[in-house]
């Protein structure tokens, strides 16, 4: 009998000729990940639980992201407990300021297609943009993985979702995900793997395809998973062996369920205030006045997406009333952004640039707002009190239309900003 | 069988962990610190209203966005019993069994049920609201085990051989 992408990738990593959804197994893990915000309260799990060290320093990452630059009194106290840590138990990985954690992990070529990867932080998911099986989990179940190298799982059903053709211009990745969590419902995905595949998967970035995986969570999924292709291989710098080239979902597999969708029929989409699944099209929504425009996160801060949102602004000025935030997801795209002269696109047009890092998505640093007030952002998360006050009305939507919206100072489509 | 009566509660659907804590306040050094802020933005007189042995009644998909573990030991720390909603977001399942907060699972009394009235649960057996049963499922075995050795930190300092 045939097998999904993941029920591969958890066979082949236990060692089995194959599993079935429902089966409980325990997993090798290939690599972790360990943010800020988790950090003293794994370390508190870890000296409790009584492990004398870490089954593997070198498979363990850890990543300052939410809290840097810290923005309250107590945040540095999150950078000495792990930097105490690593100093302890011989971790290398250490990234103290160069970006948000699930940017690093596939761009600083930690994550490989096929291997098994859990992190304290919910959008984990994305390292499935490379064929991986990664998930979010807490700090307790890391503290024990620290100790063991070892992680119970159920193998999850799978939602087969393939989407052939071309997607019209000004319609990016961020657009598809939003419609598909729209379609789904917030807990459409739940306990569930989505598979993605089809022509317009094909023809997509491995950053296009990251902004997919890093929202699957958002329809309450435990992973997404692309088919890893030449673009990944280049994206990872290796060649794909045989197991990683066989990692595609069989004709003869089982799926929970299949979604068909031709990329010729979606169109730029936001998720409305408060929730993931309030998908409305930009159309519907243009004239909404607003007061803050944000293009940044894992979800949407990677070089295309600055890009992208530089292409719009050329030569335009953001609304006098707007503040337009641009955060780069890692220092290494910002870095990139700055030698193509995309900083000084978005900077000549008005943008506040900020440094690398999680930044306003988690509502932890600058551009926080206030009662009544509304921004339109590229992040993955529209949720009450997420960016501020719970009276904040928070519009998700791609970098093309988020840039066009500060330069027009209300609700548009890109190309209707002028 | 275990069994034990509550005051309920009522959320409602996608109650997410932004909802349960929000992040401006997870860096705060200790649980105890956070709880009085469990559920601001929604309700932000419930923290403090909410009394030992009380059960939360919500919709579906409870515990849904973030990963962070503080959202289940806040509610805990709050003193609520168990949580009775229509299905919960997995990581939140998850970080819920390790820190020794029952989660059930009950689709239809959430219809039912009324802030302020008392339901009596029966473990692995049924939810009783003014003499009307809604049962509930068994938990799988390994998640028991979890629970029986009282949380993942004491199944593995037992483990490595450490007092409880």
């Amino acid at each position: 009998m045939g097998q999904t992408i993941i029920e591969k990738i958890i066979s082949h990593n236990i060692g089995a000729e194959s599993v079935k959804p429902g089966d409980i197994v325990t997993v090798q893990v290939d690599r972790v990940m360990l943010d800020d915000i988790m950090i003293p309260f794994i370390v508190a799990k870890f000296e409790e639980m009584g492990f004398p060290q870490v089954w593997d320093a070198d498979k363990v990452v850890l990543i300052y992201d939410h809290l840097v630059p810290a923005s309250q009194q107590d945040d540095t106290r999150h950078y000495k407990i792990g930097d105490a840590f690593a100093e302890k138990y011989g971790i290398q990985n250490l990234h103290r300021s160069d970006g948000i954690c699930h940017q690093l992990m596939t761009e600083a070529g930690y994550v490989k297609p096929g291997d098994a990867v859990f992190g304290t932080d919910s959008h984990t998911t994305t390292y499935g943009c490379v064929g991986a099986f990664s998930t979010g989990i807490g700090y307790t179940e890391m503290a024990a993985i620290l100790g063991t190298g070892t992680l119970w799982v159920k193998v999850p059903e799978t939602i087969r979702v393939q989407i052939d053709g071309k997607l019209p211009e000004g319609v990016m990745s961020k657009d598809v995900i939003l419609r598909l969590i729209g379609d789904l419902g917030a807990d459409g995905a739940t306990y569930r793997c989505l598979e993605f595949t089809g022509s317009a998967v094909e023809q997509m970035t491995v950053s296009s395809r990251m902004t997919m995986a890093n929202m699957a969570i958002e329809a309450g999924a435990k992973c997404a998973v692309f088919t890893p292709d030449e673009k990944t291989a280049e994206y990872c710098g290796i060649q794909l062996d045989d197991f990683q080239k066989s990692l595609t979902g069989d004709s003869d597999a089982v799926y929970a369920q299949t979604l068909i969708y031709q990329a010729e029929d979606f169109e730029p989409v936001m998720a409305c205030p408060s929730q993931v699944d309030k998908i409305r099209s930009v159309k519907e929504l243009e004239g909404t006045i607003i007061d803050q425009v944000f293009i940044g996160s894992c979800t949407n801060g990677r070089l295309e997406d600055l890009k992208v949102a530089a292409d719009v602004l050329k030569g335009k000025k953001v609304a006098d009333f707007v503040k337009l935030i641009v955060t780069p997801a890692s220092r290494k795209v910002y870095e990139e952004a700055a030698a193509q002269g995309i900083l000084k696109t978005l900077a000549e047009a008005g943008a506040i640039i900020t440094h690398p890092g999680c930044g306003l998505c988690c509502g932890r640093t600058g551009g926080i707002l206030s009662d009544g007030e509304r921004v339109v952002a590229t992040n993955n998360r529209n949720f009450l009190g997420r960016m501020g006050t719970s009276k904040v009305e928070i519009y998700l939507a791609s970098p093309a239309t988020a840039a066009a919206c500060a330069a027009a100072g209300r609700i548009v489509s890109a190309g209707q900003e002028a | 069988m275990e069994q034990f009566t509550g005051k309920v509660w009522v959320l409602g659907d996608d109650i997410d962990t932004d909802i349960i804590i929000p992040t401006e306040y997870l860096a705060l050094k200790t649980i105890e610190d956070m709880k009085q802020y469990g559920f601001s933005p929604l309700r932000p007189e419930l923290a403090a209203q909410i009394q030992p042995g009380d059960i939360i009644v919500a919709g579906k998909n409870f515990g849904c966005g973030s990963s962070r573990e503080q959202a289940p030991e806040v509610i805990k720390a709050l003193g609520i019993r168990c949580i009775i909603a229509g299905s919960f977001a997995r990581i939140f399942f998850r970080n819920s069994i390790n820190n020794g907060l029952l989660l059930i699972e009950q689709n239809d009394l959430h219809d039912y049920v009324q802030e302020g009235d008392t339901v009596t649960v029966t473990v692995n057996q049924d939810v009783d609201h003014n003499g009307q049963k809604f049962p509930i499922a068994s938990l799988p075995e390994n998640l028991v085990e979890i629970i029986n050795a009282g949380g993942l930190v004491k199944a593995m300092r037992r483990r490595n051989g450490l007092a409880e």
